[in-house]
C-alpha cells in the first residue's frame, strides 16, 4: 500500500453536514449548523471552543446521546440517525466510554460495582465482570480501593474509577467531557498523562475542553465557533 | 441472565430502600394496614362460615328444631296459685306438623328431664330423653355397642335405654355395659346400646350431650307422667310440658325455610304466649354469611382505602426518588442502559418496597384474628389462600403504583439528566 487511500476501516466517526437545531420557545437555535469532520482510529482529539460554540452538542451527538436534526452521522459505519432509543443505547453500551467533568460515579455503589456497571447491562456473567473490574482497577492504580464508595476517594481517584468504568466495555472511542475541570493542576496532569498513555496503546480519545494547556495533550485540535468548525489543527501520527 | 438481572435489581432495590429506612417504613404503612385488614377480614368471614358449617354438620341441614321455652311473662294468676308452669309444645303440635305439611318427611318428639342415675354406688346426673326410633336417624351417631331403640321397643313394656358413651363409662366402668341395669330416679332400665356422643354439655347448638339416656317416649310418660317435678338446690319447680323438643325433618333443603315459616304461623294460632323457639340450622349459615358480608364491607373498605392511600404514598415517594436520582438515571443511560432496564430497576424497587409492607402486614394480619377471637369471642380462621392473596395484592400495588414513576424515570432525556446537579 504505497499510496494509501482513505481506509474506511480506520474511520471511526464520520460527520457530513450535520445540523442540530433546538426549538427554544419561538426561536430556533442552531447548536450545530452544518459540521463535516472525520475522526480516525487511534486519534486523540481536543474539541475546543467558548461556551455556546456547540462543543457540548457535538459531544452529545458523538456519544450517541442525541441524533442529528439533519445530515449524516456514521459511527463505525452505522447510520446513527436511523437508530431508535434502544439502538443508541446499544451503541453506547458496546462501543462508547464516557468520562465527565464531575466523574458521575453512582454514590451508593462501590468502586467495583461502578466499574462493573456496563458489563452488568451487557449481561456478562458475574464472575467475568468481577475479574474484569479487578483488572481495570489495577490498571488505573486503585486495586486496593475496590470496596470503597466514591465519596471516600479523592477527585483524581474518582476520575480514575470513571476511566476504568469507561474502559470496561472495551470501547471504540473514549469521550471525555472536560475531564480535568474539577481537578487541581497536579492531578489534572496525571489524568491527562494517563489518557495519553491509553491513546498511545491505541485507544481513540475525543475530549471537550476550553483550556488550551489541557488541549495541548491531544494530538489534534478542533476549534468551534457558533456551531461551525472554525479551525482544525491536525498533527500527523507519530 | 434475565434471572441474574432480576436478583441484582432486587439487591439494588433493597440497598436503596435501606438507605432511607424510616422513609421506606413510613411509606409502606398504608400497604401494611391494607394487607392486615384483608387477612383479618377473610379470617373472620371464614371463621363464621366454618362455625356455621360445623353446626349444620352436627344438627343436619334439612331439619327444623322446635324447643319448648318458658315464656318470659309467664306468671298468670292461675299458675301462681298452683305453683305449676304450663307451657310448651303439645303432642297435637307434632301431629299437626306431621300431617299438615307435605314437605315434612318425619317428626321426632322428645320429652327431656334430668334425673339422677345410679349403678351400685356410682351415681351421676343424666339427661333422660324420651323419644322414638327416628331420633337416631336424625341425630346420627356411631353405635359403639348393642343397638339403638327400634319400633318393637315402642309398644313393649320392657324398660330399655340407650346410654351415651361417657355416661356408660362413668356408671358401668369397664364392665360389659350392654345388658346391665341402670336405676334412673325410681325406675330401672336395661342398657341395650352405647352411643358415641359429639361431646360437650348441652346447649342450643347440639342435640345430644355426653350424659344422655334415651328411652321410649311411652315409657317416659308411664313412669313419670306429664307433670315434671324438678328439685334443684332446694328450690322445687313443677312443670307441665307435653313435649320439650320436636325435630322436624323436611324432604329437601329448599323446603327448610318455607316450612319453618309455615310452622311458626301455625303454632302462633295455638300458642297465645310464645312458649317455644324455632331453630333452623340452615339459618345459622345464612346468619354467618350475613356476618361475613358485613365484615367484608367494613374491612374491605378499610383495606381498599388503606391500599389506595398506601399505593399513592408509594408512588409519591418513588416520584421523589426518581427526581433525587435523576443524575444516577442519566449516568446509567449514558453507559448504555435501555429504557426497559431503567423501568425494571425502579419497578423492582417499588415492588420490593410494597412486598416488604405486605410481609409486615401479613404478620400483623395473622395476629389480629387472634385478638378478635380473644376479645370478641368470634371464631376466626386464617387460610393459606388469604395469605397468598395478601402477598399478591401487595406486589400488585407495587406494580400498579410503581409503573408511572418507573416510566417517568426511563423517559428522562439522558443529556438533561446528566446535567442535573
Amino acid at each position: 500500500m504505497a499510496h494509501p487511500q482513505p481506509d474506511k476501516r480506520n474511520v471511526v466517526i464520520q460527520l457530513e453536514n450535520v445540523r442540530r437545531t433546538y426549538q427554544m420557545g419561538s426561536v430556533q437555535v442552531h447548536a450545530l449548523a452544518g459540521v463535516t469532520v472525520t475522526f480516525e482510529a487511534g486519534d486523540f482529539w481536543a474539541i475546543m471552543g467558548a461556551s455556546g460554540s456547540g462543543k457540548s452538542t457535538m459531544l452529545n451527538l458523538l456519544g450517541c446521546l442525541d441524533r442529528p436534526t439533519s445530515g449524516l452521522y456514521l459511527f463505525e459505519g452505522q447510520d446513527v440517525s436511523l437508530k431508535d432509543d434502544d439502538g443508541l443505547s446499544e451503541i453506547r453500551l458496546q462501543r462508547i466510554g464516557f468520562i465527565f467533568q464531575s466523574f458521575n460515579l453512582i454514590p451508593q455503589l462501590t468502586v467495583r460495582e461502578n466499574i462493573e456497571l456496563p458489563l452488568y447491562y451487557q449481561g456478562q456473567p458475574t464472575e467475568d465482570s468481577a475479574r474484569r473490574a479487578e483488572e481495570l482497577a489495577e490498571r488505573v492504580g486503585l486495586a486496593d480501593r475496590l470496596h470503597h464508595r466514591p465519596a471516600e476517594l479523592s477527585g483524581g481517584q474518582q476520575q480514575r474509577v470513571a476511566i476504568a468504568r469507561a474502559l470496561a466495555n472495551d470501547p471504540g472511542i473514549l469521550l471525555a467531557d472536560e475531564p480535568t475541570g474539577n481537578l487541581d493542576s497536579q492531578t489534572s496532569g496525571q489524568i491527562m498523562a494517563f489518557l495519553q498513555e491509553l491513546n498511545q496503546q491505541g485507544l481513540t480519545v475525543i475530549m471537550v475542553t476550553h483550556e488550551a494547556d489541557i488541549a495541548a495533550h491531544a494530538t489534534s485540535r478542533l476549534h468551534m465557533r457558533d456551531g461551525l468548525i472554525d479551525n482544525v489543527e491536525r498533527v500527523a501520527h507519530a | 441472565m434475565r434471572n441474574i438481572r432480576i436478583i441484582r435489581d432486587v439487591e439494588l432495590g433493597l440497598k436503596n430502600l435501606l438507605l432511607h429506612k424510616l422513609r421506606s417504613l413510613l411509606t409502606t404503612l398504608g400497604v401494611v394496614f391494607g394487607v392486615a385488614s384483608v387477612i383479618a377480614m377473610l379470617a373472620v368471614g371464614e371463621g363464621a362460615s366454618q362455625e356455621a358449617l360445623e353446626q349444620i354438620r352436627r344438627l343436619g341441614s334439612n331439619v327444623i328444631i322446635l324447643n319448648s321455652e318458658k315464656p318470659t311473662e309467664e306468671a298468670t294468676a292461675a299458675q301462681r296459685d298452683t305453683f305449676m308452669s304450663v307451657y310448651g309444645l303439645l303432642y297435637d303440635d307434632e301431629a299437626r306438623i306431621r300431617e299438615t305439611f307435605e314437605a315434612v318427611r318425619r317428626t321426632v318428639p322428645a320429652r327431656i328431664m334430668r334425673q339422677e342415675a345410679r349403678v351400685g354406688a356410682r351415681r351421676m346426673d343424666l339427661r333422660v330423653v324420651g323419644t322414638t326410633p327416628d331420633w337416631f336417624s336424625l341425630v346420627d351417631r356411631p353405635v359403639l355397642a348393642g343397638r339403638v331403640l327400634k319400633e318393637r321397643d315402642m309398644g313393649a313394656a320392657a324398660p330399655v335405654g340407650v346410654l351415651s358413651e361417657a355416661a356408660a363409662r362413668r356408671l358401668l366402668g369397664a364392665e360389659h355395659a350392654v345388658g346391665q341395669q341402670v336405676r334412673v330416679g325410681a325406675h330401672v332400665f336395661e342398657v341395650i346400646g352405647i352411643l358415641q356422643s359429639e361431646g360437650g354439655v348441652g346447649s342450643d347448638q347440639r342435640l345430644d350431650t355426653d350424659a344422655d339416656i334415651y328411652i321410649p317416649i311411652h315409657v317416659f310418660r308411664e313412669r313419670w307422667g306429664e307433670i315434671i317435678v324438678q328439685r334443684r338446690t332446694g328450690a322445687r319447680s313443677v312443670e307441665l310440658v307435653e313435649l320439650h323438643q320436636i325435630i322436624v325433618e323436611v324432604n329437601d333443603i329448599e323446603d327448610v325455610e318455607p316450612t319453618a315459616t309455615a310452622i311458626r304461623a301455625m303454632l302462633e294460632r295455638f300458642h297465645p304466649s310464645e312458649d317455644y323457639a324455632i331453630d333452623v340450622p340452615l339459618a345459622l349459615l345464612r346468619q354467618a354469611e350475613a356476618t361475613k358480608r358485613t365484615f367484608n364491607i367494613v374491612l374491605g373498605s378499610i383495606a381498599g382505602i388503606s391500599l389506595l392511600v398506601g399505593g399513592i404514598g408509594i408512588m409519591n415517594i418513588m416520584l421523589a426518588s426518581v427526581t433525587e436520582r435523576t443524575r444516577e438515571i442519566g449516568i446509567r443511560r449514558a453507559i448504555g442502559a435501555r429504557r426497559r432496564q431503567i423501568v425494571s430497576q425502579f419497578l423492582v424497587e417499588t415492588v420490593v418496597l410494597s412486598s416488604l409492607g405486605g410481609l409486615i402486614g401479613i404478620a400483623i394480619g395473622m395476629g389480629i384474628p387472634r385478638l378478635i377471637t380473644a376479645f370478641a369471642g368470634m371464631p376466626t380462621v386464617v387460610t393459606t389462600f388469604s395469605l397468598i392473596l395478601a402477598a399478591g395484592i401487595s406486589m400488585s400495588i407495587g406494580i400498579i403504583f410503581g409503573l408511572y414513576p418507573a416510566v417517568r424515570a426511563a423517559n428522562l432525556d439522558p443529556i438533561v439528566a446528566l446535567r442535573r446537579e
